[in-house]
């Protein structure tokens, strides 16, 4: 986090002008291949932009790091650390040279279970965050596309979700259904989409007003050329901003569905770990070294989803005066 | 919600706002109409939202009777955990909690008897479920109330300080502190709080209780002490997390306040920076902030479920995660319908008090 405290450099002049050479008509230049370098330009531009802000570098940075942990998991650890029977250690070490976070109840050592949990919290937080995002902007163009009572009926659904406290909904599912994995990225899902239909719509309308839509549609274009050619396009980083901050709450939500002993109980997560150590009796023994590494990977890997996720929605939108 | 309905509201206050925003109002019999026109038409926006929000409330009772059914397990099983019964006890259980009858029959009993405030008997307490509730409500006010204070008055504090040195290291570290706060769960931070200032480690002794209400034994003074002392901890873990929420936002209502003239103005009268940002910039800010505040308040209810659980406080998350695990559905229906109409009364009173105290919106 200290580097990113550091003095702001200020932006560099090339940054602001519009980026590179204008992509010209040149004849014979077939109109997709236009499209692509257009598109390889507003990346470059995009990634220039977002160069500058530190936070934003110092999350991807910690991300990529953790990715890599989380991939390369059975070759650091083999996959029997995760047995229950002929673990290597005692109950309820405390960190020694052989096992640098100390090993739990059943001996097991607690950095590769660590190691393990990065898999499942990664692997439900994208996911979850992927399905909330897609049903979000589903919902989003079509509610603003189609007016009418079609886009009545589902801003109201929307509105109704929006107010249902999220995470007593995503308890009450991952009760009723049967305790697994998708149970948990369902749930969370399923209650998170709401905040991103409503901005996905509002975009939506705005775009829709401007005057090439009016073009296209005079050209013949359908509903569905318009939303999938012409508005979602347009949504496209509003919708990347939002899922890097739907992915935190998303594993925030998956560590407290396992604390709460509602995700599947055979799978090691950080949430999950938490939960055995409070069950273990981490809390009254004062084994701070059980508690604290779960709780801390969670913190990190869901500031780093939301230090990048404020860094591409400033540079989406400069307005916001985020830090640098 | 409140947001969508700002701008229609400007356009239509549009005329109001030029009597209502200074300068002598005109004279004689004309002045009288648009206030009059102005306040009918308060009245309508703000009976439809309370309109909007008897319809939530209703779905949000529908949701609640039909979610729980889907509990794998059968409750009266549940309740004589494994004892030998026979048959015609079962049948009497059912008819006593009314699960005999038809879904459809069980459902308008249940809307019926929730709209006079009789929301069943709990399974496991044996107990009117709305006695229940009512028991565990003070401590999760008590708690909720505390954190909601403490966190609001100090988001829009370090906010206006942040926004106000925008840029700066200070305003740096203090974004930074308050979001990674806000990245930590918050059973978690509950967890290590206890373990260091409730259990101790090492050289730190124990200062705190590790959880509950109170002690059971004081009387009078002693007795506010007490729960003061138990206060402490659960507070300090809500306020960590959810401070960073009104932070970002008192923050960036305030830099939108930044480059107007009337704070020029101030300066030119001469005023320290320090008033200027008291008595001019932070009022006008705080105005988008209200409508967070209200919804801060019904989340935080559902949102110390967690924290309840942890320092065993007996409020109402700790009675939502009790009853979950039996299932006792009368008793999680009601909480969850609690929970939501929380959140549901909380915004609609933001949308009904902030044209009130925002004179160019509405009026």
């Amino acid at each position: 986090m200290t580097t990113s405290m550091q003095k702001p450099e200020p932006l560099e002049p090339e940054a602001r002008k519009p980026s590179g050479p204008p992509a010209k008509q040149v004849p014979g230049q077939s109109p997709r291949a236009l499209t692509r370098a257009r598109r390889r330009q507003a990346v470059a531009r995009f990634w220039r932009q977002y160069r500058t802000h530190r936070a934003g570098l110092v999350g991807l940075a910690v991300l990529a790091v953790i990715a890599l942990l989380a991939l390369t998991a059975p070759l650091l650890v083999g996959a029997d650390s995760q047995s229950v029977t002929n673990a290597p250690g005692g109950p309820m070490e405390a960190p020694s040279g052989e096992f640098p976070l100390g090993t739990d109840q059943f001996g097991r050592s607690l950095l590769a279970l660590m190691l393990w949990g990065t898999r499942v919290s990664l692997t439900v937080g994208l996911l979850a965050a992927f399905l909330s995002v897609a049903i979000g902007t589903l919902i989003g163009i079509t509610a603003g596309h189609f007016k009418g009572w079609y886009a009545t009926v589902i801003m109201r659904v929307t509105d109704w979700f929006l107010v249902m406290p999220t995470l007593v909904l995503a308890i009450a599912l991952a009760t009723v259904l049967s305790r697994s994995v998708w149970t948990t990225i369902l749930a969370i899902g399923v209650t998170t989409w709401p905040t991103t239909a409503r901005l996905v719509r509002a975009q939506t309308l705005s775009v829709e007003s401007r005057p090439y839509i009016e073009r296209s549609r005079a050209l013949g274009g359908g509903h569905r050329h318009i939303m999938s050619r012409h508005v979602l396009p347009n949504v496209m980083p509003l919708v990347l901003a939002q899922t890097t901050l739907v992915i935190s709450t998303a594993i925030l939500t998956e560590a407290t569905l396992a604390f709460l002993g509602l995700s599947d109980p055979t799978i090691v997560s950080w949430g999950g770990l938490l939960q055995d150590a409070r069950e273990a009796g981490a809390v009254s023994s004062g084994n701070w070294w059980y508690l604290a590494p779960p709780g801390l990977a969670i913190a990190v890997v869901a500031l780093a989803f939301t230090l990048c996720g404020r860094a591409v929605e400033s540079v989406l939108n400069p307005k916001l005066g985020v830090s640098r | 919600m409140s947001s969508e309905s700002t701008p229609a509201l400007l356009k239509g206050a549009a005329g109001v706002e030029s009597t209502a925003s200074g300068g002598p109002a005109p004279a004689g019999p004309s002045a009288r109409s648009p206030r009059s026109r102005s306040t009918a038409a308060y009245a309508r926006y703000a009976a439809g939202k309370l309109a909007g929000a008897a319809v939530s409330l209703f779905a949000v009772l529908v949701t609640s009777f039909f979610l729980f059914r889907l509990i794998p397990g059968d409750p009266v099983k549940q309740m004589t955990g494994g004892r030998q019964v026979s048959t015609e006890q079962i049948a009497a259980m059912r008819r006593e909690f009314g699960l005999d009858l038809p879904l459809w029959q069980q459902f308008t009993q249940y809307c019926g008897k929730a709209l006079t405030g009789d929301f069943g008997t709990s399974y496991q307490f044996r107990a009117p479920v709305v006695d229940k509730i009512a028991e565990a409500l003070p401590a999760t006010l008590l708690l909720t109330g505390t954190a909601f204070v403490i966190y609001t008055l100090l988001g829009i504090w370090l906010g206006a300080r942040s926004a106000w040195r925008n840029g700066s290291a200070g305003d740096r570290a203090n974004t930074a502190f308050a979001l990674t706060l806000y990245s930590v769960p918050s059973f978690w931070l509950g967890l290590l709080l206890i373990i260091t200032l409730s259990v101790g480690i090492g050289p730190i002794p124990g200062i705190f209780p590790t959880g509950g209400m109170e002690s059971g034994n004081t009387e009078g003074i002693d007795r506010v002490l007490d729960i003061a002392h138990h206060l402490v901890l659960p507070v300090v873990t809500l306020v960590a997390v959810e401070y960073a929420r009104t932070l970002l936002v008192m923050r960036s209502s305030l830099l939108d306040e930044m480059g107007s003239d009337y704070l020029t103005t101030a300066r030119a009268k001469g005023l320290r920076d320090d008033l200027v940002r008291r008595k001019h910039a932070v009022p006008n800010a705080m105005l988008p902030t209200v409508t967070l505040l209200f919804v801060n308040l019904g989340t935080t209810v559902a949102g110390a479920i967690l924290v309840e659980t942890v320092f065993s406080w007996p409020g109402l998350g700790g009675l939502f995660y009790q009853a979950l695990s039996v299932p006792d559905l009368p008793l999680v229906q009601a909480l969850f319908f609690v929970f939501a109409a929380a959140v549901i009364l909380m915004n609609t009173l933001a949308d009904v008090i902030y044209p009130l105290l925002d004179p160019r919106v509405g009026r």
